[in-house]
């Protein structure tokens, strides 16, 4: 291997334990939909920055940071209709992407490719990679508050509306980083489909984050592998590669999904 | 310190057109219960979140310097399988407000709560179970005041009795001040310094000691209809 592929290997593995680790708390939160709605809003920016010339995924990124921005506000400004308006906004996103994008860029953007990194891509990723493993980490207890009692993690002195507002931020980032290898359409999947496994077979904390992060990059590793091998992009592999864990946990062990209620 | 730990002067909740606390003042001294009381819908939940700050009001909430509320909050919607453990929720309370993980003992044993049952993930812990959790980790970071919101809703009669007896003792021991939510009036009758009754329609509340709030006319006319309720001996 040359040391290019050896740092875009270690990128996409870094990327998958990111989407891993921030993946566990989207699925916690039940904003899976919200999560894979955020990834379209990418498109447009990926579109308007082929249009003016800049590099693809600086546009992506900046549009999915605009979007993070805009799921915070709705949720702090707006106590009904999130999601409706999460679906409109992105899917319009969507919509005006597929127009500002054509041909090869289109499919490239919609399902990765395997095109080279540049150096500062690989910098860049890998600092961001960095950055979102040691915020899940390093916010994972005030997380947990947030996510089983507002009112719980206001009086033991949570930020909360900062603390959704940076997950928010993260979330966006790691969807960022995967959009090169695995498209707009499908890096929300590698966000999901291992916390969601993961979901279901731990049964605490650590165990859910280890075993996300595990089939995070076990899908990541097949799935590039095996691009490599059948000359296919690797962005859907990866996905099936994630998806073939989910379903083995379904047999593996089910437990009740019904939601309960505290009173 | 100061005589009072929470000052709150005319404090206005509304949700658009509809308000639903007016114009409330009360004071709660340093080391007392406040027992709140009043049917469904008069504010009670709402006033505990205006008085942590969660929702926008008028008038004025002060707390004294140096308070750390711990809360029990009402209800709480959770996936059955959550992977989160007693031991995870335990841990994110203690490294939040930097207690000790060594609490963890202390607290549990307060509430009554095995060490086995902690290990458990919280969403399928029993109703009852699940509300001596959540009062265990209302008690870590040495909070000086428990905001308690219907705090035994689901927990069988020793365990409800056990909890407020544990409760009473911190306060008298340690100086606590509680405030809770309760629809159980020979619990308030029992344990409460003062009763503040909440009225539907954000009509006028009323405050003062047990015997005179929780009269068979106050109680009527709160309520609108007669409540009768049973008063212990040991008090």
């Amino acid at each position: 291997m040359t040391l290019a592929e050896v740092v875009s290997l270690a990128l996409a593995i870094g990327t998958g334990i990111a989407a891993g680790l921030i993946g566990c708390f989207a699925v916690m939160r039940r904003m899976t939909l919200a999560a894979d709605a955020l990834s379209h809003v990418a498109l447009p920016g990926i579109g308007l920055a082929i249009l003016v010339g800049v590099q693809p995924l600086i546009g992506g990124v900046a549009m999915l940071v605009v979007g993070a921005l805009l799921v915070w506000g709705v949720e702090r400004k707006t106590k009904l209709g999130t999601e409706t308006v999460l679906g409109v906004v992105f899917s319009t996103a969507l919509a005006i992407g597929g127009l500002l994008t054509t041909g090869d860029d289109l499919m490239g953007a919609l399902f990765g490719s395997t095109a080279a990194l540049t150096p500062v891509e690989a910098v860049i990723g890998l600092a961001v990679v960095a950055l979102v493993i040691a915020f899940v980490l390093r916010e994972r207890h005030r997380l947990v508050l947030l996510l089983i009692s507002p009112e719980i993690a206001r009086t033991s002195g949570v930020n909360g509306a900062r603390l959704n507002l940076m997950f928010l931020l993260a979330f966006a980032l790691t969807i960022g980083l995967g959009l090169r290898y695995l498209g707009v359409l499908l890096i929300g999947s590698l966000a999901i489909i291992p916390a969601a496994t993961a979901k279901r077979l731990a049964v605490g904390l650590h165990g859910m984050l280890g075993i996300a992060v595990a089939v995070s990059v076990i899908a990541t590793v097949t799935g590039l592998v095996m691009a490599r091998e059948l000359h296919r992009e690797p962005g859907p592999l990866v996905v099936l590669a994630a998806s073939a864990c989910f379903i083995a946990s379904l047999l593996w062990r089910r437990r009740g999904e019904r939601g309960v209620t505290h009173s | 310190m100061p005589k009072n730990t929470l000052e709150v002067a005319n404090l206005s909740v509304a949700f658009g057109p509809t308000t639903v606390l007016r114009d409330l003042s009360f004071v709660v001294p340093h080391g007392t219960s406040l027992a709140i009381i009043g049917p469904n819908g008069a504010g009670k939940t709402v006033l505990f979140q205006a008085l942590i700050g969660a929702l926008s009001h008028g008038g004025s909430v002060r707390w004294a310097e140096g308070t750390r509320i711990g809360y029990v909050p009402q209800k709480l919607d959770l996936e059955r399988d959550l992977p989160v453990t007693g031991h995870d929720f335990l841990r994110a309370k203690a490294a939040v407000t930097t207690a000790s993980s060594s609490d963890f003992a202390r607290v549990l044993s307060l509430v009554g709560l095995g060490a086995r049952v902690a290990a458990m993930p919280i969403g399928t812990l029993s109703g009852g179970q699940f509300q001596r959790l959540l009062v265990a980790v209302a008690l870590l970071g040495a909070p000086n005041v428990l905001l308690l919101d219907e705090p035994t809703s689901g927990m069988d009669e020793p365990g409800q009795e056990a909890l407020h007896e544990t409760v009473e003792r911190l306060r008298s021991e340690t100086g606590l001040t509680v405030l809770s939510i309760s629809h159980d009036l020979s619990v308030v009758f029992r344990y409460a310094t003062n009763v503040l009754c909440l009225a539907r329609g954000s009509g006028p509340a009323c405050i003062g000691p047990p015997a005179s709030i929780l009269t068979t006319e106050m109680l009527q006319q709160l309520y609108g209809a007669p409540i009768r309720y049973h008063v212990h001996d040991a008090r």
